[in-house]
């Protein structure tokens, strides 16, 4: 899984799909599994590093974490 | 040549349905390979470029494309005894086939222009566009022309509603049923003349690429844009560039099939299913023409590099994400100024 080419995340939180022209403002948590997706870190280092810094069961996470990425899979912005 | 290269330039109606005049001269003020004198050819003495004095140096009224091509022969004649002109830049549909007709005749004055023959001219119009796609691979939506308004009651065999109604020249229409059909019908036709264009509806994301191709087969360059925010006119209000190399691709397929020399605007829409349908291609630059500059491929600049063999690069690259945002601005001038033009024709 990995975000589509070109895809552009600017540290406030704005993600540009210069494909489509489409644009979206996302939270700090999506932001932050973003960049995970963007460095190509597996998913456990990511849970892992997640559920140290925040209030969130591990079982939590990944159902989160798959209807996030469903969404962006919606939004065609990441590549199987 | 003058030290300064003199261009005639029209579409100076900045309105809201803007013509490409003004950001075709923001194009090549921005140009820092050559300094150019701007003068204005304007139709009407409310055309707001006329009074954009930082923009325009001069402006002479010339008589309405309707007139044909031997009163704007005469009027060009005047103003070039005058202003002595290196290159015109025509930049409305309707003038195109006067300029053309008299490019051999102002070539001899010494007056550039880097236009299509009339033939190429219209194997594009929108009456030949299908025959065009379908002979060169371009997804085009059905089209049919019709001249009057008896033809109407036939289209529900070919046409499902809704349906676009589209002008000779400008202006279309959705229309949801046969009575609006009719209506858009007479509309169109007391503005713009017959035929009056039927064309099957598409539905999705519109998207414009501005290019330029330079007579032989070659793409000068192209930049893709997504429209963020459409008027009631079907204006973009304001757009993004956008990076999709299939798209360029795209506009270096048409400028190579049709040979097309000077600028263009394909008009795109992206299906759902990720198809691309060209609706038009106008055969002119677009009114958003300096967001080309301001990505990285001056394109009005070009052009003009071209009719005047300068050395001239071929764009490769352009900034993604450059944004254009229209606006309406009120510009004070004084009644003096409109009098000098509506009775001079100069200003």
């Amino acid at each position: 899984m990995r975000l589509k080419k070109n895809i552009a995340i600017s540290e406030s939180g704005y993600l540009f799909n210069p494909s489509t022209g489409d644009s979206y403002s996302v939270n700090q948590m999506a932001f932050k599994i973003l960049e995970f997706i963007k460095e190509e870190k597996p998913i456990k280092e990511m849970s892992a590093q997640i559920i140290e810094e925040y209030d969130v069961g591990e079982q939590q996470l990944l159902e989160d974490f798959d209807d996030f990425i469903g969404h962006l899979k919606q939004l065609g912005l990441i590549d199987e | 040549m003058n030290d300064k290269i003199t261009i005639g330039v029209t579409g100076l109606n900045a309105i809201d349905s803007p013509g490409p005049g003004v950001g075709v001269i923001r194009s090549l003020r921005d140009c820092k390979d050559f300094d150019v004198r701007i003068i204005g050819l304007s139709y009407d003495a409310l055309e707001p470029g006329v009074y954009m004095h930082d923009l325009v140096d001069k402006t002479y009224q010339i008589p309405y494309p309707s007139a044909g091509s031997e009163p704007l022969k005469k009027r060009l004649e005047h103003i070039h005894s005058i202003e002595k002109i290196d290159v015109i830049i025509p930049n409305f549909d309707a003038e195109l086939a006067n300029y053309i007709k008299l490019g051999p005749e102002l070539k001899k004055w010494g007056i550039h222009t880097f236009l299509p023959s009339m033939e190429q001219l219209e194997v594009l119009d929108k009456m030949h566009l299908a025959e065009f796609g379908e002979k060169n691979g371009f997804l085009v939506p059905k089209t049919k022309t019709i001249s009057s308004v008896q033809q109407i009651d036939d289209l529900g065999d070919e046409f499902d509603f809704p349906m676009v109604v589209k002008g000779r020249y400008y202006e279309a229409y959705i229309a949801k049923s046969k009575a609006q059909v009719e209506t858009y019908f007479h509309k169109l036709n007391a503005k713009w003349g017959l035929p009056v264009i039927i064309q099957e509806f598409v539905n999705g994301t519109e998207i414009d690429i501005a290019g330029l191709g330079d007579g032989k087969g070659n793409l000068v360059g192209a930049i893709p844009m997504r429209k963020l925010y459409i008027t009631s006119n079907g204006k973009g209000w304001s757009g993004v560039v956008l990076g999709d190399d299939n798209l360029v691709e795209m506009a270096r397929k048409f400028v190579k099939a049709s040979k097309w020399k000077s600028g263009f605007e394909l008009e795109l829409m992206r299906t759902e299913d990720e198809k691309y349908y060209v609706m038009e291609v106008n055969p002119r630059f677009p009114a958003w023409i300096f967001t080309t500059a301001a990505a990285g491929q001056n394109l009005p600049a070009a052009l003009v590099k071209l009719v005047l063999k300068m050395p001239i690069k071929y764009f490769t690259e352009y900034e993604v994400g450059k944004m254009f945002v229209r606006y309406s601005w009120d510009l004070i001038t004084d009644i003096s100024e409109f009098h000098q033009l509506s009775t001079t024709g100069e200003l």
